[in-house]
């Protein structure tokens, strides 16, 4: 893996409906069928009202910035030719305890270090896309 | 009224190997040279050990050690897991098992190679994650320091915290390296002009908000109240213990849920004062779990030092250096400048504090807090003379 982005393991039945989704365009969290609480990541019982029932559900795909931030090396050999990149902690509109981590790119394909990473504010709009990475669609956030 | 441990048992003797860079020898035989000097310092013998507890991440076993220092029968051997949240886990687990008879001699430890496979596995991933790092590994998130780091800016962003407040924290603990000869910072000043031009390691932390990176091993010999009073040092009493972890924890990446800065130092802190006779405002020093500088002030918020968004404007005036400030903290340097040894060397230190023989002594100290990982499921003890 020297020089390959980290992915997530798609195939794990407990994720594989969100990477499903994100393949089809797509943001999913998982909704309880009996209180309705939205969860991610998701779980097999809902903490509020301990349910087993779970559907996945389509969100907006629009956040704020919750936090973020700016990793310079040392990194693992696939990230340090984009150093210095940006996180983003995403909390979305549906619910603001509903958080994502991804990267502020300034389009779907682009590079996650193309943003200058000091312009990014706390609070600011973002909406999400889709870059195709090897096999996964990875949601990354753009600029609202 | 509820059998607690307090007071029940006592630390009556420590080891430690030397902290350096690259040591030659195993992990396992750094944690029998520290465990045999900590038997050494409590004037007993290997047999008399029958009690274990150690963190999940050793890669030396209980089996290894027993048959390694030549221990007695031990009946009671138990794990704490979470890295660096494990320290005061394990002595605080070696408590339970002497105060409730399962055990009469207990020894904790902690031996740790920063080269060693179970040491830095952030830089093993594999290509695929499960798990709760399947949500931040992917996306760029790749180190315990990004991890806090995401946390910090958001603390900072909420409460006003800043680089100055966190540039305190690293400067205490190096202030008090400097006088402690064991220290890898020894002999390494720094200044707050130094700390505010290093160089980012994941902004808004830069290098001197991380600790060291430590080959090294420590133990700690725990036995019954009443026993400790016949040996060779004054007994250094556990007045309380707790382990923390919060609603809907995760392990360091905290973001997803309800209240992300109210982390497990808050569930810890709701048991250890209540089982406790002294309060946040009668501690009279501190080791608190410094990876990262941030978790000094989300800490002192956590167990009660100050109130929830204050952690940052605590550490003004020198409030965390010896002699004078209101809380000396991290009196032997600390992870950040002694040694990292996922917290150990905190727990030795509160030990020599209560012995009177830190080198950074805080004068007629009573009692000294002793924490472990902020951001993971996490432990305290409260050691008192």
């Amino acid at each position: 893996m020297e020089d390959r982005f980290i992915l997530p393991d798609t195939e794990d039945e407990s994720v594989k409906p969100f990477w499903d989704g994100t393949a089809r365009g797509e943001l999913l969290v998982q909704k309880c069928r009996a209180c309705g609480r939205m969860r991610i990541p998701p779980r097999p019982m809902c903490p509020q009202c301990r349910s087993l029932a779970n559907d996945w559900v389509p969100l907006s795909g629009r956040g704020r910035v919750w936090s973020f931030v700016i990793p310079h090396p040392p990194l693992l050999p696939a990230y340090m030719p984009f150093a210095p990149y940006n996180v983003v902690t995403v909390e979305l509109d549906e619910d603001p305890a509903l958080r994502l981590v991804g990267n502020l790119v300034a389009r779907a394909d682009g590079p996650i270090n193309e943003i200058d990473p000091h312009s990014i504010r706390i609070g600011e709009p973002v909406r999400v896309v889709f870059a195709k990475v090897d096999d996964v669609h990875l949601p990354r956030w753009v600029r609202a | 009224m509820a059998e607690w441990i307090q007071d029940k048992t006592a630390i009556v003797g420590i080891g430690q190997t030397r902290f350096a860079k690259g040591l030659e020898d195993s992990e396992l035989s750094l944690a029998c040279q520290a465990i045999s000097m900590a038997i050494d310092d409590a004037g007993l013998r290997p047999s008399d050990v029958d009690g274990l507890a150690m963190f999940a991440m050793e890669s030396g076993r209980e089996v290894d050690v027993a048959r390694n220092v030549g221990l007695g029968e031990i009946t009671y051997f138990g794990e704490v897991g979470y890295g660096g949240g494990a320290a005061c886990g394990a002595v605080g687990h070696a408590a339970m098992a002497v105060a409730t008879g399962q055990c009469e001699v207990a020894v904790a430890w902690r031996a740790r190679k920063r080269a060693s496979k179970t040491s830095r596995p952030w830089a093993q991933a594999t290509q695929r994650m499960s798990g709760d790092f399947g949500w931040t590994r992917p996306m760029g998130l790749l180190r315990p320091v990004d991890e806090i780091a995401m946390l910090a800016r958001r603390y900072m962003h909420e409460y006003g915290a800043t680089r100055d407040h966190l540039a305190n924290v690293a400067l205490a603990s190096r202030k008090h390296a400097n006088r402690n000869p064991h220290a890898t910072m020894y002999e390494r000043k720094l200044t707050r002009e130094e700390y505010m031009k290093a160089r980012w390691i994941s902004e808004p932390l830069c290098l001197f908000d991380n600790c060291l990176e430590t080959d090294g091993a420590l133990a700690c010999v725990i036995v019954p109240a009443e026993r400790a009073r016949d040996l060779r040092h004054d007994p250094v009493y556990i007045h309380s213990f707790a382990q923390g972890l919060q609603k809907q924890c995760a392990v360091m990446t905290n973001y997803f849920s309800d209240d992300p800065l109210r982390g497990p130092s808050w569930a810890a802190a709701r048991r250890l004062w209540a089982n406790s006779e002294i309060e946040p405002g009668d501690v009279d020093v501190a080791q608190i779990y410094d990876a990262f500088s941030p978790l000094i002030p989300l800490s002192l918020e956590g167990y009660g030092f100050c109130k929830r968004g204050e952690g940052g404007a605590f550490t003004e005036n020198g409030a965390l250096e010896w002699p004078d400030g209101r809380l000396p903290t991290n009196t032997s340097g600390g992870g950040m400048s002694e040694a990292y040894v996922h917290g150990f060397n905190l727990v030795l230190e509160g030990v020599r504090q209560m012995r009177g023989t830190s080198t950074s002594q805080v004068k007629d100290a009573e009692s000294c807090l002793v924490t472990s990982g902020e951001g993971i499921p996490t432990s305290a003890v409260l050691l008192r003379r």
